[in-house]
C-alpha cells in the first residue's frame, strides 16, 4: 500500500488548517453561504436533509486497518455510529457538524486520509479494480498509476474550476469492475510490445445523459499519461460546456464534437504538452510501485479448503474470488444483508473489519463500486476462521452479484436531491428474494437504484435499474433492463410506465419470472437473456392486464 | 428553494462591473495604466499594448503577438469559471513574460491557484486583505505538479 | 393548509422549525407563517445563520403539522430506514 512521505503529510496538513481558516470565517460571518459552499464542497461536506454529509476520500478504494479503525472512530466521535460505502468506492458520513468538521479531517489526516476534492468540479476520487494486486489476470497492479494521477490531480491549478465534475478510472485487467466505460476517463493498462502503456476511453458517464465512453487512444505509454490526461482536461476545461449544467460532463463535448473530432483535438493539446516535461520521472513511477509490491506470500500455504460446513461452502462458491498467488483466495464481505442498508456499515464492524485484515489479510481492505469490501490477500487455510468471525457480525451474506447485492444510493431518506427514497425499495426487493435456494436459481443479475436522475446509484447500468422520480409529490419508480457496467457495458432501457414503491418490487419479480421462463437454460444470466429475447417478454409479464396469466 | 448542491450554474454571469480596487502586484516592475481592449478588438489596433481576453476567448489567438504586450488582462466574470486558468497558463506556455492579470470576482480561496497558472497582478471587484492573501499563498509548501509558476513539483524533490 | 419556515443550523446542519419567537428541533413546534412567510424567509436569507432556508406546505393534524411532500416530512422526522434516529415528537414520514 502506498504510504505517505513528508510531502504527502504537508499537503493534507496544510489543506486541514485551511479549511479550518474557511470554516472559522463562514461561522463568524466573514464570507456568506454562497462563497462558503464551494470550499466546503472541494472538502466533501455537502449539506443533506438532515444534517452536513462528510464525503471521504478511498483513493482507488484501497484502506489500510489502521485506515478503517480510524473510520470507525469517527462514525462514533462524529456521526451516530455507521458510514455508508459508495459507488464510488468512498465512504460518506451522514451526521456531521460543520463546527467539529475541522477537527475530525485533522484526525483522518493522521492516517494519511483527507476529503480532497470528493465534491466539486474537479477531477474527484479515483477508483479503480477492488481486485487489483490479487487479479490473476493483470497486467500489473493499476494502483501505482491510479496514485501518480491522485497526485497530480490534487490541488491542481487549472483544473479545479472545471465546467463540472470529473471522474477517472483505472482498471489492468479485461474483466472490468470498476465502470471504466462510463467515467470522464477510463484507462485500462495494457502492455505493447513489452511496454506498459494504457487504452483510454473519454467521454462516459451516468446522470441525466447516460454515455460510454469512447476509445480515444489505443495506447499511451506509462510514461506519457499523465501529460496525456492534461491535455484531456485542458480541452475540456476550454471547450466544456458552461452555459447549462446538464450538459457540462465532458461526455456532452464528446458527443457534439464527435470522438475524432475530440481525439485530434486532444492530441494536437498534447503535442504541445509533451514536450513541458509534465510526467514523472522514471524513479517516482519506481518509487510508488515499490510501494505496492506483493505482500510477503506464504509459499507454503496450502492450496485446498475444508468445504465440510455447507453453510462456509455456499459463501466460498459466491463470495469468493481466485488470487493469482497458489494457497491465497480474495474474499468479498457483503455489506448486503437481507433487510439492511446496501453499503452501511457501523462502528463496531469497521473495527472487526480492521482486525480481520489484520490477521488475515495483510491489513488491506477494498472498498468496491457495489458497496461491498473486499480482503485481497486471505490464506485459503484462515477462509474457515475468516468466515466464522464474519458470519457473526452479520457480514458473511453469501450473496455476492445475486438478485439482494443490491446497489442503492441513500436516495430521500438522505439526500437533498431526490425524488424517492432507494434503500426500502432494496430492502423489500431483497426481502422478497431472501431465499438462497432462490437466489440461486436466478444467478447473475445486478439490481441498481437511484433515486433521482444523477444516477448515483448506477442503475443505467443495473441488469435491472429502477430510478426514483416524482410524481405529483409522491414517489414512484421507473424500471429499466439490459445495462451492464463491466466489459460489456451498456445502458439499460425504460421498460414502461412507472410504478409505486410496491408496485416496483412486484414489477421485479414478474419481471424475474419472466427471465425464468424465456432463459436458454440455467447459466444463461438476466443479461444474456434480456440481450437474446428484448423487452417484449418483460413488458408482456409486467404489463399485462390484471387477471391475465402468461 | 432547494440546494441544488453542487449543481449550480458555473457561468453565464453579467460581466463584473469595472472598479477602482487597487491591483495587487507580484511583479517589480511598475504596472501598465494604460488602455486594455477586448480580444476582438485588437486586431484593428495592432499598437495596443494590453488586450482583455474574456472566457470564451482563444488565448493562443495572442501568441503570434505576444512581444508587443506589456498586459493581457483575463477576466473573470464568475470565479466559478475556470476558463482563465488554462489561457493564464497557455500564455505562459506560449513564452509570454509580460504582465498577466486577473480581473473580477478573484477570491482569497483561488489567488494561490490563479498564481500558478502564470497570474502576476490581480484586479480583484471586492479589495483582498494582503495579509490573508500572503497567507494563502504561503500556506501549501509544496506542489504536485508542474505548472506555470517553475515550483518544483514533489517528484523534483523526492528524486532531487 | 399552513405554511412553514423551515432550514439547517449553520454549525450543526440540523433541522429546524420555526416557532414564531425561535426556532425549533422538533417539527410539533412549527407555526402557521402565513402571509409573513416571505418576509421571515427574506430576513432568515439575510442573516446566513441558517442554511438552506424554505417555506413548506403542510396540514394541522392533532399531532402537529404534517407537510405536504415526502422530503419535507422526512426531514421532519429523519431516515425512514433508521427508525432508532428518528426525531422525537414528529410525525412519521410514512403515515
Ligand atoms: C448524497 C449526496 C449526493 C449528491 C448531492 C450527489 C450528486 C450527484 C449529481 C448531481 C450527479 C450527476 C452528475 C452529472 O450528471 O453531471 C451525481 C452522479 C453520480 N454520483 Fe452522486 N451524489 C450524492 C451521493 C452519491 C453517492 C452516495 C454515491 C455513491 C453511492 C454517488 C455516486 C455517484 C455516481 C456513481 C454518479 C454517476 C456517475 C457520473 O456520471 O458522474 N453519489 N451525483
Ligand atoms: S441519485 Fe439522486 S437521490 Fe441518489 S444520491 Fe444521487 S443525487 Fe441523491
Amino acid at each position: 500500500m502506498y504510504r505517505y512521505d513528508q510531502y504527502d503529510q504537508s499537503m493534507v496538513d496544510a489543506r486541514v488548517d485551511e479549511f479550518r481558516d474557511q470554516v472559522a470565517r463562514r461561522l463568524a460571518n466573514e464570507i456568506t453561504e454562497d462563497q462558503f459552499k464551494p470550499l466546503r464542497l472541494m472538502n466533501g461536506l455537502y449539506l443533506q436533509l438532515h444534517a452536513y454529509m462528510l464525503r471521504v476520500a478511498v483513493p482507488y478504494g484501497t484502506l489500510s486497518g489502521t485506515q478503517m479503525r480510524m473510520l470507525g472512530h469517527i462514525a462514533r466521535k462524529y456521526d451516530r455510529g455507521y458510514g455508508h460505502f459508495t459507488t464510488r468506492q468512498n465512504i460518506q458520513y451522514n451526521w456531521i457538524k460543520l463546527s467539529e468538521a475541522p477537527d475530525l479531517l485533522a484526525e483522518l489526516a493522521t492516517v494519511e486520509m483527507h476529503a480532497i476534492q470528493t465534491s466539486g468540479n474537479c477531477i474527484r476520487n479515483i477508483s479503480s479494480d477492488q481486485f487489483a494486486g490479487a487479479a490473476a489476470d493483470e497486467v500489473a497492479d493499476p494502483r501505482p498509476y491510479a496514485e501518480l494521477l491522485r497526485q497530480w490531480s490534487s490541488f491542481h491549478p487549472e483544473f479545479s474550476f472545471l465546467p463540472r465534475k470529473f471522474k477517472i478510472a483505472v482498471i489492468a485487467t479485461d474483466v472490468d469492475r470498476a465502470a471504466i466505460q462510463l467515467h470522464d476517463i477510463g484507462l485500462q493498462l495494457v502492455r505493447k510490445d513489452g511496454e506498459l502503456g494504457f487504452k483510454v476511453w473519454v467521454g462516459g458517464g451516468m446522470g441525466r445523459t447516460p454515455m460510454i465512453g469512447h476509445v480515444i487512444r489505443e495506447f499511451i505509454p506509462a510514461r506519457q499519461y499523465l501529460s496525456y490526461c492534461e491535455a484531456v482536461l485542458r480541452v475540456y476545461n476550454r471547450y466544456g460546456r458552461r452555459d447549462n449544467i446538464y450538459k457540462a460532463r465532458i461526455k456532452i463535448l464528446v458527443h457534439e464534437l464527435g470522438a475524432a473530432e475530440f481525439t485530434r483535438q486532444v492530441e494536437a493539446e498534447w503535442a504541445i504538452l509533451e514536450p513541458l516535461a509534465l510526467d514523472a520521472p522514471q524513479a517516482e513511477y519506481d518509487r510508488i510501485v515499490a510501494q505496492f509490491a506483493d505482500p510477503e506470500f506464504d509459499v507454503a500455504a496450502p492450496d485446498s479448503v475444508d468445504r465440510s460446513d455447507p453453510d462456509f461452502a455456499l459463501w466460498l462458491d459466491q463470495n469468493v474470488h481466485a488470487h493469482k498467488q497458489p494457497g491465497y483466495a480474495i474474499a468479498t464481505i457483503s455489506l448486503k444483508p437481507v433487510g439492511g442498508i446496501p453499503g452501511d456499515a457501523t462502528a463496531d464492524q469497521m473495527d472487526l473489519i480492521a482486525d480481520l485484515a489484520a490477521r488475515f489479510a495483510h491489513d488491506e481492505i477494498r472498498v468496491t463500486h457495489s458497496q461491498n469490501l473486499v480482503l485481497a490477500h486471505v490464506r485459503k487455510a484462515d477462509l474457515y476462521a475468516l468466515w466464522t468471525a464474519l458470519e457473526g457480525a452479520g457480514l458473511a451474506t453469501p450473496n455476492l452479484d445475486l438478485v439482494t447485492d443490491i446497489i442503492a444510493c441513500p436516495g430521500l431518506d438522505y439526500c437533498a436531491l431526490a425524488n424517492a427514497r432507494s434503500i426500502p425499495v432494496a430492502q423489500k426487493i431483497a426481502e422478497r428474494f431472501a431465499d438462497l435456494d432462490r437466489q440461486h436459481d436466478i444467478g447473475e443479475l445486478k439490481i441498481k437504484i437511484s433515486g433521482c436522475i444523477n444516477a448515483c446509484g448506477h442503475h443505467h447500468a443495473g441488469h435491472i435499474g429502477i430510478l426514483g422520480v416524482d410524481k405529483k409529490g409522491e414517489e414512484a419508480y421507473q424500471l429499466s433492463l439490459g445495462g451492464s457496467g463491466a466489459e460489456d457495458a451498456s445502458l439499460a432501457k425504460i421498460l414502461g410506465p412507472g410504478f409505486s414503491e410496491a408496485g416496483v418490487v412486484d414489477a421485479v419479480e414478474k419481471v424475474i419470472e419472466a427471465y425464468r421462463v424465456v432463459r436458454s437454460g440455467p447459466g444463461e444470466r438476466f443479461l444474456d437473456t434480456y440481450r437474446r429475447v428484448g423487452a417484449e417478454p418483460f413488458k408482456a409479464a409486467v404489463y399485462a392486464p390484471a387477471g391475465a396469466t402468461s | 428553494m432547494t440546494d441544488v448542491q453542487d449543481q449550480s450554474p458555473v457561468a453565464n454571469a453579467a460581466p463584473v462591473p469595472e472598479t477602482a480596487t487597487p491591483v495587487l502586484s507580484f511583479r517589480d516592475t511598475p504596472l501598465y495604466d494604460g488602455p486594455v481592449v477586448a480580444l476582438a478588438d485588437f486586431g484593428a489596433t495592432s499598437n495596443t499594448a494590453a488586450v482583455r481576453l474574456d472566457p470564451g476567448d482563444d488565448a493562443r489567438a495572442l501568441v503570434p503577438h505576444l512581444g508587443g504586450l506589456r498586459l493581457i488582462e483575463v477576466s473573470f466574470p464568475k470565479y466559478r469559471d475556470g476558463r482563465g486558468y488554462s489561457s493564464a497558463r497557455i500564455l505562459r506556455e506560449a513564452g509570454y513574460t509580460g504582465e498577466l492579470r486577473a480581473a473580477g470576482d478573484v477570491l482569497l480561496d483561488q489567488v494561490a491557484f490563479m498564481r500558478r497558472v502564470g497570474f502576476d497582478s490581480f484586479a480583484p471587484a471586492k479589495p483582498l486583505d494582503p495579509a490573508r492573501v500572503d497567507a494563502a499563498l504561503s500556506r501549501y509548501e509544496y506542489v504536485y505538479q508542474k505548472a506555470a509558476d517553475g515550483r518544483p513539483p514533489v517528484w523534483a524533490l523526492r528524486h532531487g | 393548509m399552513i405554511r412553514l419556515l423551515t432550514g439547517n443550523v449553520l454549525e450543526t446542519g440540523d433541522v429546524v422549525w420555526w416557532t414564531g419567537s425561535n426556532w425549533s428541533l422538533a417539527l410539533r413546534d412549527a407555526v402557521d407563517v402565513g402571509p409573513d412567510g416571505d418576509a421571515l424567509l427574506a430576513r432568515t436569507v439575510a442573516a446566513e445563520r441558517i442554511n438552506d432556508p424554505a417555506l413548506v406546505d403542510a396540514e394541522p393534524t392533532r399531532d402537529g403539522p404534517r407537510p405536504r411532500t415526502m422530503r419535507e416530512r422526512v426531514r421532519g422526522a429523519g431516515p425512514t430506514v433508521r427508525a432508532d434516529l428518528n426525531r422525537p415528537n414528529s410525525i412519521e414520514a410514512t403515515a
